[in-house]
């Protein structure tokens, strides 16, 4: 697995996409220092920005990994390989070489001014640590849609719908059910609503951590109460490790009973 | 002729005569104690304290008007034993001490210095260290609070008191003031017809400034920064608020200014920054907002219920993460003139006035006004999309809540 992990992160190194992703980044973080200059302020800029684009980027890029590689995937699956060895080495290496263009293109320019000297560095680790679990629970779902379509064009749909829902139908069903039911106490509803969105939780996460969670007033105070507690926090990393870990149980079992 | 100016000139000489200094010192003077020389000087006499470490307490000064002055290092240590002064005198100055250690108490209010029916007092440099209340004036009348320093070490709004609390008073004027760390800041409760002026009040566990009841009062050129709520107005008519900064009030349950049953007031020139909410408008009436700024507030301006003929006029609104909340309907307040940073209009006669009008109210903030809990949508792309397609085509937001002559560039004055 080690080795098709290798061989697949070695390869994303080299094509242009990483470098374009990495670039974004790299290019997104200079612009935003450059503009405001404060670090803090800048964290919560490209909060709204990793919430959203990551796992889109993540989505499509797993998707059109699959689809491309199929060809070497068949070739791999001849060999007396691992049928789980070989997928989720490939869905290691998408998602790792995705994450450290992340962290590399974010980090340098925030490095670069000063980010070890300011006290926004737990902000900004946290928004690190969200942005590589989103890259990893959105390719683990590019990859089953994926693995279970075998036309390119009905797999990229369903990826997008799905970036689609998670990103924003979610918030508005979450948001109609809010409103219908406004007359019950709803804090611990919104907050289950939020735990079961990872984009909504890793969202969240952040904004509980920076000033402007004073906005959220009574509901951010329930919030706050159980997020900043450790076992609130265990509970949240939890949650995104199950959206983790689900995708990728079943890619494996997908794998397994696939017919090629 | 000759005799009465005879009698004239006896009644100068016997005057000026009977008026002595009195000085008190630690060694080696008439006096070694406060009480003991107040209570041999009389009436018109000048107390001087030299420089020195008094342990009084309970200083009682009862119908004497007096001039106690100290000089640079005059301390007095009320070692928690209860007030400094205790004073009920007419034309009574205090000036230049420090005062120390006043006791706390759940059932009384120790002061540093307290007035009771004082009428021309004047405090002037005076430090109060570690004080429960600073200075507590009760039923008293034309004086003057100046130049003080008074700082407390509560932890909680119990177990801590006001450092400059008026209760039945006219006619004073708090002028350049710091107080910090204590419950209020600068509290009037009862107290009309005063000015406070270029005062400093920050670190305090409830309110910088707190009116209560009290009318026709002036603050102006104060700086309220970082306060646990802010600065309360209540329950008060024809209050002048010019000037002012009101800075990094910042909390679930902060905002910079709370006008709470306010009737004819008028704010001008004033700054609220970073505040999470600027100004909390609840049954306020026929007031006039002119030329303020709002810069990074989280609200700039919640409006609860019962609010009656604001005026809302060449404010800036700058980068606020909701310009305006709004509860009901609009009751006749009026937007014109303001410039807001959000507005995208355009200006083709180049006027100065952007010809689409402005809807300071997003589609998000009155749905968080019906449903509080949907603010944990905040940031969501979705919230971006919907404030969008409302700012486009207007559903939701009550039709009049509009800036008809929105600004293009900021007022400036």
């Amino acid at each position: 697995m080690f080795k098709i992990l290798k061989y697949c992160f070695f390869d994303l190194m080299r094509s242009s996409w990483s470098y374009v992703y990495f670039g974004f980044y790299l290019l997104l973080g200079i612009m935003l220092l450059f503009l405001n200059n404060d670090l803090s302020k800048a964290v919560i800029t490209l909060m709204n920005i990793i919430i959203v684009l990551v796992p889109l980027i993540g989505t499509i890029f797993g998707v059109m990994y699959y689809y491309n590689s199929k060809e070497f995937t068949e070739l791999l699956l001849a060999q007396p390989l691992k049928r789980s060895s070989i997928f989720l080495g490939q869905y290691l290496g998408v998602a790792f070489s995705l994450s450290m263009s992340l962290i590399l293109g974010l980090g340098i320019p925030f490095i670069v001014y000063g980010l070890f000297k300011s006290n926004a560095i737990w902000d900004f680790s946290l928004l690190l640590i969200v942005g590589v679990f989103l890259t990893f629970i959105f390719s683990a779902l590019a990859f089953n849609i994926a693995l279970s379509h075998e036309n390119k064009i009905k797999g990229f749909g369903y990826a997008i719908l799905l970036w689609l829902f998670l990103a924003i139908i979610y918030d508005g069903l979450f948001l109609m059910s809010l409103i219908l039911f406004e007359d019950y106490p709803l804090d611990k509803v919104s907050l289950i609503g939020t735990m079961l969105n990872p984009i909504d939780l890793s969202r969240t996460l952040i904004i509980l951590k920076l000033d402007i969670s004073a906005l959220l007033g009574y509901t951010g105070a329930v919030f706050k109460q159980f997020f900043g507690t450790s076992f609130g926090l265990i509970i949240s990393f939890s949650a995104l490790l199950i959206w983790v870990g689900l995708p990728v149980m079943r890619i494996i079992v997908k794998s397994k009973k696939k017919d090629f | 002729m000759k005799r009465t100016f005879l009698i004239v000139l006896l009644i100068i000489t016997t005057c000026f005569a009977s008026a002595t200094t009195i000085t008190i010192c630690e060694a080696g003077c008439d006096f070694q104690s406060i009480q003991t020389a107040v209570d041999s000087s009389k009436s018109g006499d000048s107390l001087f304290i030299k420089a020195g470490v008094y342990k009084e307490a309970n200083i009682i000064i009862y119908k004497k008007s007096l001039h106690i002055t100290g000089e640079d290092g005059t301390i007095i240590d009320t070692q928690n034993k209860g007030y400094g002064f205790s004073v009920e005198a007419t034309d009574i100055i205090i000036k230049n001490l420090t005062l120390r250690n006043i006791k706390i108490s759940y059932t009384k209010e120790y002061a540093g210095i307290l007035l009771f029916k004082s009428y021309d007092f004047v405090i002037q440099n005076v430090t109060v260290e570690n004080a429960f209340f600073g200075f507590l004036i009760q039923k008293s009348k034309d004086g003057e609070i100046r130049n003080n320093v008074i700082s407390g070490q509560g932890t909680a709004e119990a177990d801590s008191g006001n450092a400059i609390h008026l209760w039945h008073c006219e006619n004073v004027r708090i002028i350049n003031n710091d107080v910090r760390r204590m419950r209020d800041g600068i509290y009037l409760e009862f107290g009309n017809s005063s000015y406070i002026a270029d005062n400093y009040s920050t670190e305090n566990m409830r309110y910088g400034l707190h009116f209560m009841f009290s009318n026709d009062n002036i603050y102006e050129n104060n700086i309220f920064e970082a306060n646990g709520a802010g600065v309360a107005v209540m329950f008060s008519k024809r209050i002048k608020m010019f000037n002012n900064l009101f800075k990094r009030n910042w909390g679930t349950a902060s905002y910079g200014i709370l006008l709470k049953e306010i009737n004819d007031a008028e704010l001008k020139h004033n700054v609220f920054e970073d505040n999470t909410i600027g100004i909390n408008a609840d049954g306020t009436n026929r007031i006039s907002y002119f030329e303020n700024v709002f810069k990074n507030n989280g609200y700039a301006i919640k409006v609860h219920g019962a609010c009656y003929d604001n005026i809302y006029t060449r404010n800036n609104f700058l980068h606020n993460s909701f310009d305006l909340s709004y509860s009901g309907k609009l009751n006749s307040n009026k937007f014109e003139n303001n410039y807001w940073s959000n507005y995208t209009g355009y200006d083709l006669d180049k006027d100065g006035i952007g010809d689409v009008p402005y809807r300071p109210v997003k589609l998000f903030s009155y749905l968080v006004n019906r449903t509080p809990e949907s603010i944990v949508l905040l940031r969501s792309l979705f919230i971006d999309i919907i404030n969008f397609s409302e700012k486009v085509s207007p559903v939701f937001t009550p039709e009049n809540l509009i800036d008809n002559k929105p600004l293009m560039h900021q007022a400036s004055w």
